[in-house]
């Protein structure tokens, strides 16, 4: 180690400056982490409505009476709104990426403190503007989290699309903006702020997953943002970028020209590269916990680099694939159905080298492993379904089925959920310098991942079957109406699932304040954030900068006492 | 007498690269500057700050990408004429009021300033660092005469645009009239929304000399205004190209 005395900014000492207007970047993951906290308890009780309405339709609920069909749609627009961009977007990225990656690169902040504050902020504004617009008249929007246009650009189109709908959009500008400032922190940290010794090649995955996520988000973001505006002005203002000629209730909206399939290719531009956004740093941090919990080398570290760069540049080459039932031409189909395959192979890679990193390790199976090994499953059982829907063929049948809802929430939700576990489990000790109650863990992880199939195998069946999504009653049509002991079993499993989240909860907040003194490094990990106090002082390494002689998984090196080498051992480098 | 030798690290920072032989990087935030507090050195902190502006020019290039997209898009699709029941074109060309070619000129001229600016303020920054660590103040007041003009340069180029767009207006381009009015209104005033941020760093630049702060901060700050400025100037000449020949 070699010591450093420059540190942008002092410990702050007031309450308001520590904990609110924080430059630290620990404070400011927190930060992040709680709104996700939040963020993910009101989709979920979002999700928990819309599942009693299905198979309840008539049932009056406490405070809400009785579900209407547009109150459903507008339940599942904010559901979908809240989870991608406050749950899988904040958390994994804002969160642990915010708290761990200075640390885990060996700096003592992000780049820019102020602007890392500023991203918080806006973020958190971005959410109080999104919830508002449950409280306006009119309600919530009913376009979906894709607010697909028309419906999207008119207000007259139906209840929600008045300033519900203009709130919704202004909330996403301002998340972009707030995600921007973050991604610009990301990669500039990334680049410019490494120790010594801490090569790009030597970086855990989980920050080379940091870094692309923030790349994806840098060139992604700033396309929703024009989307946005374009929409606004469509709405507001009386232009016609997505809007056609037509009527609502017979009378001409006074719009012509526009195309809606204009924001559809906008909006997927932006939101095929939005999954990697939300995969990827699960994807980088259960690499890393397969291999701290396997006591094993991660298997083919720079294939697992190069297959997160393929999966981030193939990220921006798919977008039409959401797009097959708008009636593409047949051979734009067949090369966004082609790249789309191709992804498969990257995902593949990782696999494979997740599996071969299991493969005769000494494996612990404690609960941020458990959440790792259960990421691997989800994402080959989510993954495998998006082969079939990438085939124009196919998806025209399933498009507007449940099958795609169960693809994308296995793949994109859960998997990504089980990373934020996964992460939440195995930094929490770092972060609050205790440990969380091992057999509640346990307990969580077991009744998540089963309910987790439960509810969505069945749901695969059920869009086999023919059962539409969106659709916010099915009795009526009589196929679907078939189908509805297996809406009720997915219910039925989701309640069970959602119940098991306040395990976690409790875990989480009876941890922090009970839970066993966790020590600096209990999971006999190698990088950097584990050679520094439990939690870790103001500067990162306590006025000392550490120096990187190492790789991230060294892991049963032969020859050294322990089975495992910190990234900082210099004098095991030698024995290499 | 100063030496200016460290210029050649100024000119050519480069970002650090982990490597086993480097220097360890000396840390701390660039964004904050608060006095009293420990910073990074110089040139580390303008390679950080310019490598900074360069990501976060990425989004803004990203954005008029993507509303190039749309412009080239809706250009192209015909719309039903109830009346006829025929499909036509709604894409009336605009004629654009010859005001913007005087903006333009402005709009350079203030990149100019800006240039000589930024300039002077490095140099400034240069000879404080290698002079004394608490700056030379006489020399840090010597790119505010260009920083003035370049602020006053890029108002006027705000007014002429707005005075541009009620042109327009007279003219009876209103932002719903065409499809093609509304592009022009939303560029030219995304553009100027982006350009304003740019004087906004600029008068905080001017004020650090009012407030005593230190130069190299202050020289951060009109560097990388600097090349702000320089992309928005070249990010307006494309608008007005776009505009002028592909509508």
């Amino acid at each position: 180690m070699v010591s450093h005395d420059a540190h942008a900014h002092a410990a702050p000492q007031g309450f308001i400056r520590k904990w609110v207007f924080s430059l630290d970047h620990k404070v400011i993951g927190l930060q992040y982490f709680f709104l996700a906290l939040a963020a993910v308890l009101t989709g979920m009780f979002l999700s928990l409505l819309m599942r009693i309405h299905l198979v309840w339709p008539n049932a009056s609920l406490p405070f809400f009476g009785e579900i209407k069909p547009e109150t459903y749609l507008s339940l599942l627009t904010m559901h979908g709104t809240i989870m991608v961009f406050f749950v899988l977007t904040t958390a994994p990225q804002g969160g642990f990426g915010n708290y761990f990656l200075p640390i885990q690169i060996g700096a003592p902040d992000m780049a820019f403190p102020v602007l890392n504050m500023l991203s918080f902020w806006t973020t958190f504004l971005g959410f109080l503007v999104l919830i508002a617009a449950f409280f306006v008249t009119g309600g919530a929007p009913l376009h979906g989290w894709t607010g697909y246009a028309p419906l999207s650009a008119l207000p007259s189109a139906g209840p929600g699309e008045g300033l519900g709908a203009d709130l919704w959009i202004i909330s996403i500008a301002i998340f972009c903006i707030g995600a921007l400032m973050g991604a610009l922190n990301f990669i500039t940290t990334t680049l410019d702020m490494r120790a010594k010794g801490m090569t790009l090649m030597r970086m855990p995955l989980t920050c080379w997953a940091w870094f692309i996520t923030a790349i994806l988000g840098l060139l992604a973001f700033g396309v929703l943002l024009s989307a946005g505006i374009l929409l606004l002005m469509d709405r507001n203002l009386g232009t016609s970028f997505f809007v056609p000629l037509g009527t609502v209730n017979g009378v001409l909206t006074g719009h012509k020209g526009g195309s809606p399939l204009l924001w559809q290719h906008l909006f997927w531009f932006f939101g095929h590269p939005e999954v990697y956004i939300a995969i990827l740093p699960a994807m980088g941090l259960c690499s890393q916990l397969l291999s701290v919990f396997s006591r094993k080398p991660i298997f083919g570290y720079k294939a697992m680099v190069y297959a997160i760069l393929s999966i981030g540049f193939l990220g921006f080459m798919v977008w039409g694939h959401h797009m097959f039932m708008s009636g593409m031409s047949p051979y734009s189909a067949f090369a966004f159905s082609i790249m789309t395959m191709g992804i498969g192979v990257p995902s593949a890679i990782k696999t494979f080298n997740w599996l071969g990193t299991l493969w005769r390790g000494k494996i612990r199976f404690s609960s941020p492993m458990l959440f790792a090994i259960g990421f691997v499953s989800l994402f080959v059982v989510g993954g495998i379904s998006g082969p079939f829907l990438a085939q124009p063929v196919l998806d025209i049948y399933l498009h507007e089925t449940y099958f795609v809802i169960a693809h994308f929430h296995l793949i994109m939700g859960v998997a990504s959920i089980f990373g934020i576990f996964a992460a939440t489990y195995y930094w929490f000790p770092k972060m609050f310098g205790r440990m969380m109650n091992e057999p509640l863990a346990k307990a969580h992880f077991w009744l998540t991942f089963i309910g987790a199939y439960a509810i969505f195998m069945p749901m695969h069946y059920y869009g086999m079957a023919a059962g539409l999504r969106r659709y916010s009653q099915g009795t009526e049509v009589a196929w679907i109406n078939a189908l509805a002991p297996v809406q009720k079993f997915i219910s039925i499993a989701a309640f069970v699932t959602i119940a098991s989240q306040l395990i976690f909860v409790i875990n989480l907040f009876w941890s922090m304040k009970k839970g066993e003194k966790a020590a600096d490094n209990p999971w006999e990990a190698t990088t950097l954030e584990w050679i520094t106090a439990t939690p870790p002082p103001h500067d990162n390494f306590g006025g000392v900068t550490p120096v990187v002689h190492n790789g991230p998984y060294e892991y049963s090196v032969p020859g050294t006492s322990k089975d495992f080498v910190m990234q900082t051992d210099a004098a095991v480098e030698a024995k290499h | 007498m100063a030496s200016f030798s460290t210029t050649a690290t100024l000119d050519e920072p480069q970002v650090s690269r982990g490597k086993d032989g480097g220097a360890p990087p000396i840390f701390g935030g660039g964004g904050d500057g608060r006095p009293g507090r420990r910073l990074p050195d110089y040139p580390t902190r303008l390679r950080r700050a310019r490598l900074g502006l360069l990501v976060a020019l990425t989004p803004v290039f990203m954005l008029f990408v993507s509303f190039t997209s749309a412009y080239v898009v809706r250009q192209g699709l015909p719309t039903l004429d109830p009346r006829t029941n025929q499909l036509v074109h709604d894409w009336i060309p605009v004629k654009l009021p010859a005001l913007l070619l005087v903006n333009t000129v402005v709009l350079l001229l203030s990149s100019v300033g800006m240039e000589l600016a930024r300039r002077q303020s490095k140099f400034a920054a240069a000879a404080a660092t290698t002079k004394s660590p608490q700056g030379v103040p006489a020399n840090a007041e010597g790119s505010t005469p260009w920083l003035a003009m370049t602020i006053a340069l890029g108002l006027l180029f705000l007014f002429g645009q707005w005075m541009a767009w009620k042109q327009l207006a007279a003219n009876g381009f209103y932002v719903a009239t065409t499809p093609s009015s509304s592009f022009v209104y939303l560029l030219t005033g995304a553009h100027a929304v982006h350009l304003m941020g740019g004087v906004l760093a600029l008068l905080v630049a001017g004020l650090f000399v009012a407030l005593q702060r230190s130069v190299t901060t202050r020289s951060i700050v009109v560097d990388v205004t600097g090349w702000y400025w320089h992309f928005m100037a070249a990010l307006w000449v494309y608008i007005l190209c776009l505009l002028e020949f592909a509508g």
